[in-house]
C-alpha cells in the first residue's frame, strides 16, 4: 500500500497495516494512517467503516490485532489510554464530559493543580495557567465560570484547553461540530487553525462534507473496515470523497417529490409555552414537508415536544385532522395519529438496552394485543415487517438497540413511529450524525412519505437539507415564528436571516 | 456480547439452582427440615415475604422502590385489632382494612409522582409515619381473639400436607402477577419505564399514571398482608412485620431483579424469596437467633445488589483480554 509522499517533516503518529477484529467482526483491515505536524487530516467513511475503532486505537482504547502504532517512528504498545495521553494524543468527542459543579479551570486541571506548601491548592496559579491556554486557543471564557451552563462548543473549547495543558501533539476531534451551531462551528475552526500553526497535528471526523473541505488538507477514507485512500483534498470534489465512501455514486440526496398538498392535517393555533416559545400558528398539509429551521434554542424542539404532549403548553390548541389534542398527552396524540422522532434518539428515541423488536414494539403496545395479553407473533411481524421495509443492518432482531450503529439506530426510531403509520410526522434533526448513505436514504422515506399523504413537520439545523427538501419553510427567532418562506424563495440568505432575526418581517 | 435479557435468564437459573441445592442439603443434613409440617411452616413464614414480594417486583422493574410495605402491613394490623376491640365484625373490618392499604400505596404515589420526589426518600418517610399511625391507633395492645374459622385458615396445612391453606390464594395472586409483568402490555411498559422513563414518555406511554397504579396496589398488598399476619399469628399488634421490608427488598434483589430498574424476571424474584425462607427456616431449626438472622439478610441484600455488578465487570474484563 503506497501513500502519496509528503514533504516536510515525519509523521508525528502513524498506523501500518493495523487489523483489529472483534468476534467474527473485522472492524479494520490492514489500515494505514500518517498524521503530520501543522496538517488538519480527514477521516472519511460511512457509519460501520471503522472510524471509532482506529480511533480508539490511536487512543490507546484498543490494542491492534497485527500491525504497527508509530510514534516519531518509532512502534510503541498503549496499554491503556492513560499510555496515549502521555504520549501526547488527545481525543475530543462530540458530547464532552465535563464535571458541571467545578469550574473550568478545576476542570482543566482535575487531578493535577499546581500547589502550594503543605500541599495547599494553589488557586492563583491555576487561574493563570487556563487564562494562558484560553490565550494561546485565541478564546475568552472565565476560568472562574463553573461548567454548568456551558454550551457544547465551549464545553469542547476546555476540552481542547485540558489537552493542550497536557502537552498534546495529536489531537483527534470525533464529530466535534455534530451539536454545534453555524457560528460556533466557525469559533471551533480558528482554534483548529491556531493549533496547527502551533505545530499539532489533528485528525478530524465529521459527516458534513463541506467542512472537511474547509478544514483540512488531507482525508482518510475508510469503506467496511478497509483503507481506501489516503489523499490530499486540493482539486476533490464533494462528489468523489463520497464516491470513495460508498463505493458507487449515490442516489440523489435530496429526492424530493412533487406534490399537490391536501386538507390540513396539523393545525397550531397561537401556542404559548411560558418564557420559551410564543403565539405559534402554523399549518402542515397532507402531503407536504414542512421545513422548520433556526439557530439550536430558538424553541423548534419545544415546540414539538409541546405538539406532541411531551411538555405542556400554557395557551393556544393543536388539532390533528380536525381533531384537537388534549394538553400534555402523548397517548392521545399518538392514538390521533401523531408521531414524533425526537430529537436524542439515545436518551429520548429508544429504550437502548432493549431489543430491536421491542423498541418497535413500544408503540404497539395497544394494537399488538389480543384478548388483553400481548401477541407475540403479531409483534414480531410488525418489528420484523418494518425493520426490513426501512433497511435496518442487524444480526439478530432480538439484539439491544446499543449494538446497532448510529445510522441504524435511527432507522429503528423511524421504524417505530412509521408502524403506528401516522397522518402527521414530526422529525426533529432526522439525520444528525448520521452518514451519507443513510441521510439519502432517510430523505427519500421522507419523500415517499409525503407523497403518500402523510404530513411531514421536519425540524433540522442541516441547510442544505431543509432547503433541499422542504416545500415550505418556517424560521423562529428566540421563541417565535419569524417568516414563512416558500421553497421557491429559500435560500441560505433568506432562511438564515430570518433566523438570525435580521429579516425585516 | 451477552444482552441483558440472557444475563437476567441466567441469574434466574442461579438463583432456582441454588434454592434446589438449599432444599436438597437441607432434606440430607438438617434434622426436622423435611418433614410436612415444618415445610408448611416454611412456606407459612415466608409467604408474608412473597405477597409483597409481587408488587414490589413490579414497582422495583419500573425503577421505584416501596419501603414503607412493612409499615403498612403493621397499621393495617394495628386498626384490625383496634376495630375488632370495638366489636366490630371481621368482615367488616378487612375491607376497611384493605381500603386503607389502598390509601397508603396511593399517598406513596402521589408523592412520587405529583411531587416528583424520590421514592427511596418518600417511603422511608412513611415507613416512619405508618408505623407511628400504628402505634397511636393499638397503643401496646395485644389482640388476639379473632375468629378460629380466619384464625384455621391464616395459620392451617390441608391435611397432612405441606400445604398451607393460604398458599392456594397465593399461587392464584402468583398467577395474576406473572400475567400483568410478563404477558400484558402494561407489564412491557414497566420495563421500558425502569429501562429508560424519558424514551418510554416519547412512546406514549403513561409513566406517571403507570406508576401511581402500582403504588396503589402495593399498599393493598402489603394490607392484605398485614391482615394474613395478624391472622397467621394470631396477634395484631402495632409492631407486627417490622423489618419485613428488608427482607422483601433483598429477595426481590436476589431474584434478578436489577435495583436500577429495566430488567428482572417474576420467577427470579419468587425463587429468591423462597431461598431466603428456606435460609430462615434452617436458621430456627438449628437455634440461630433473630439477630444472626436479621445480620444474615442484611449480607444477603449487600451481595445481590453487588453479584450482578461483580459478574458484569468481570465479562466485561473478560472481553478485554480476548479481544
Amino acid at each position: 500500500m503506497t501513500h502519496p509522499s509528503t514533504t516536510g517533516p515525519a509523521p508525528v503518529l502513524a498506523l501500518r497495516d493495523v487489523s483489529k477484529s472483534f468476534g467474527a467482526v473485522r472492524a479494520l483491515r490492514d489500515v494505514s494512517l500518517e498524521l503530520f505536524p501543522g496538517e488538519v487530516h480527514a477521516l472519511a467513511g460511512e457509519n460501520g467503516a471503522g472510524k471509532s475503532t482506529l480511533i480508539k486505537t490511536l487512543a490507546g482504547v484498543h490494542r491492534p490485532d497485527s500491525g504497527q502504532v508509530l510514534l516519531d517512528g518509532a512502534p510503541v504498545a498503549f496499554h491503556g489510554p492513560g499510555d496515549a495521553r502521555d504520549a501526547g494524543i488527545a481525543v475530543i468527542y462530540q458530547e464532552p464530559t465535563l464535571f458541571p459543579d467545578l469550574s473550568i479551570a478545576e476542570n482543566i486541571f482535575m487531578g493535577r493543580r499546581p500547589r502550594r506548601s503543605l500541599g495547599r491548592i494553589d488557586h492563583k496559579a491555576t487561574h493563570a495557567a487556563t487564562l494562558a491556554l484560553m490565550r494561546r486557543l485565541d478564546v475568552q471564557l472565565d476560568p472562574d465560570r463553573p461548567a454548568r451552563g456551558l454550551s457544547i462548543a465551549d464545553q469542547q473549547i476546555v476540552e481542547i484547553a485540558k489537552a493542550l495543558s497536557f502537552d498534546a501533539r495529536v489531537l483527534i476531534m470525533d464529530e466535534p461540530t455534530a451539536a454545534l451551531t453555524g457560528s460556533e462551528v466557525a469559533r471551533l475552526f480558528n482554534v483548529v487553525r491556531t493549533l496547527r500553526e502551533q505545530g499539532a497535528a489533528v485528525l478530524f471526523i465529521s459527516h458534513r462534507l463541506e467542512e472537511i473541505f474547509q478544514i483540512c488538507e488531507r482525508v482518510t477514507t475508510l469503506r467496511d473496515g478497509a483503507w481506501i485512500a489516503s489523499e490530499p483534498l486540493a482539486g476533490m470534489t464533494e462528489d468523489d470523497l463520497v464516491r470513495r465512501m460508498v463505493g458507487r455514486d449515490l442516489d440523489e440526496l435530496y429526492p424530493k417529490q412533487d406534490v399537490v398538498p391536501g386538507e390540513v392535517a396539523l393545525s397550531v393555533r397561537r401556542l404559548t409555552r411560558e418564557g420559551v416559545f410564543t403565539d405559534v400558528s402554523f399549518e402542515v398539509r397532507r402531503g407536504e414537508i414542512v421545513g422548520l429551521a433556526g439557530l439550536v434554542g430558538a424553541g423548534r424542539t419545544e415546540v414539538a415536544r409541546a405538539v406532541f404532549g411531551v411538555d405542556r403548553w400554557d395557551a393556544g390548541e393543536v388539532s390533528v385532522g380536525g381533531k384537537a389534542l388534549v394538553n400534555g398527552a402523548p397517548s392521545t396524540a399518538m392514538a390521533a395519529g401523531l408521531a414524533l422522532v425526537p430529537e436524542d434518539r439515545r436518551a429520548q428515541g429508544l429504550v437502548m438496552d432493549m431489543s430491536i423488536e421491542r423498541n418497535i414494539g413500544l408503540t404497539g403496545l395497544r394494537t399488538t394485543v389480543k384478548a388483553g395479553l400481548m401477541d407475540r407473533g403479531a409483534e414480531r411481524s410488525r418489528s420484523l415487517d418494518w425493520a426490513v421495509k426501512l433497511q435496518v443492518k442487524y444480526a439478530r432482531i432480538a439484539d439491544a438497540v446499543s449494538t446497532l450503529s448510529g445510522g441504524n439506530q435511527q432507522k429503528v426510531v423511524l421504524a417505530k413511529w412509521l408502524a403506528t403509520r401516522p397522518d402527521v410526522l414530526i422529525v426533529d434533526e432526522p439525520t444528525r450524525g448520521i452518514d451519507v448513505g443513510t441521510k439519502a436514504e432517510v430523505h427519500r422515506l421522507l419523500s415517499e412519505l409525503a407523497a403518500d399523504g402523510v404530513a411531514v413537520l421536519m425540524i433540522s439545523s442541516d441547510l442544505p437539507e431543509v432547503l433541499g427538501m422542504a416545500d415550505r419553510v418556517l424560521v423562529m427567532h428566540e421563541g417565535r415564528l419569524t417568516a414563512e418562506i416558500p421553497r421557491s424563495e429559500a435560500t441560505e440568505e433568506t432562511v438564515m436571516a430570518a433566523a438570525t432575526g435580521r429579516a425585516a418581517a | 456480547m451477552p444482552d441483558s435479557l440472557t444475563r437476567a435468564v441466567r441469574w434466574d437459573t442461579v438463583v432456582g439452582a441454588l434454592l434446589i441445592v438449599v432444599l436438597l442439603l437441607s432434606f440430607g443434613f438438617v434434622d426436622g427440615f423435611g418433614n410436612a409440617l415444618n415445610l408448611s411452616f416454611l412456606i407459612g413464614n415466608t409467604l408474608p415475604i412473597a405477597l409483597i414480594a409481587l408488587p414490589m417486583t413490579l414497582l422495583v422493574v419500573s425503577g421505584e422502590i416501596d419501603l414503607s410495605v412493612a409499615s403498612t402491613a403493621g397499621l393495617s394490623g394495628a386498626v384490625m385489632g383496634a376495630l375488632w376491640n370495638q366489636g366490630m365484625t371481621i368482615e367488616t373490618i378487612i375491607p376497611i382494612c384493605l381500603l386503607l392499604g389502598v390509601v397508603c400505596g396511593l399517598i406513596n404515589g402521589l408523592l412520587v409522582t405529583r411531587l416528583g420526589l424520590p421514592s427511596l426518600a418518600v417511603t422511608i418517610g412513611t415507613l416512619a409515619a405508618y408505623r407511628g399511625i400504628a402505634q397511636i391507633v393499638l397503643g401496646s395492645d395485644a389482640v388476639t381473639d379473632f375468629p378460629t374459622p380466619y384464625l384455621d385458615f391464616a395459620s392451617g396445612r390441608i391435611g397432612d400436607t405441606f400445604i398451607p391453606y393460604a398458599l392456594l390464594p397465593f399461587l392464584v395472586l402468583l398467577s395474576i402477577a406473572v400475567i400483568v409483568l410478563h404477558a400484558m402490555p402494561f407489564g412491557r411498559s414497566l420495563f421500558a419505564i425502569g429501562a429508560s422513563e424519558e424514551a418510554a414518555r416519547f412512546a406514549g406511554i403513561r409513566v406517571k399514571r403507570q406508576k401511581l397504579m402500582l403504588f396503589t396496589v402495593t399498599g393493598f398488598m402489603a394490607s392484605l398482608t398485614g391482615i394474613f399476619w395478624a391472622l397467621h399469628y394470631a396477634s395484631a399488634r402495632y409492631d407486627n412485620a417490622t423489618g419485613l421490608e428488608l427482607s422483601v427488598v433483598a429477595a426481590v434483589l436476589l431474584g434478578g431483579i436489577d435495583f436500577d430498574g429495566g430488567k428482572g424476571t417474576l420467577g427470579g424474584a419468587i425463587a429468591g424469596v423462597f431461598l431466603l425462607g428456606a435460609l430462615q427456616n434452617v436458621m430456627s431449626l438449628q437455634d440461630v437467633s433473630a439477630q444472626t438472622q436479621i445480620l444474615v439478610t442484611g449480607v444477603l441484600l449487600v451481595l445481590s445488589v453487588l453479584g450482578p455488578r461483580v459478574a458484569r465487570q468481570l465479562a466485561v474484563a473478560r472481553a478485554r483480554s480476548s479481544g
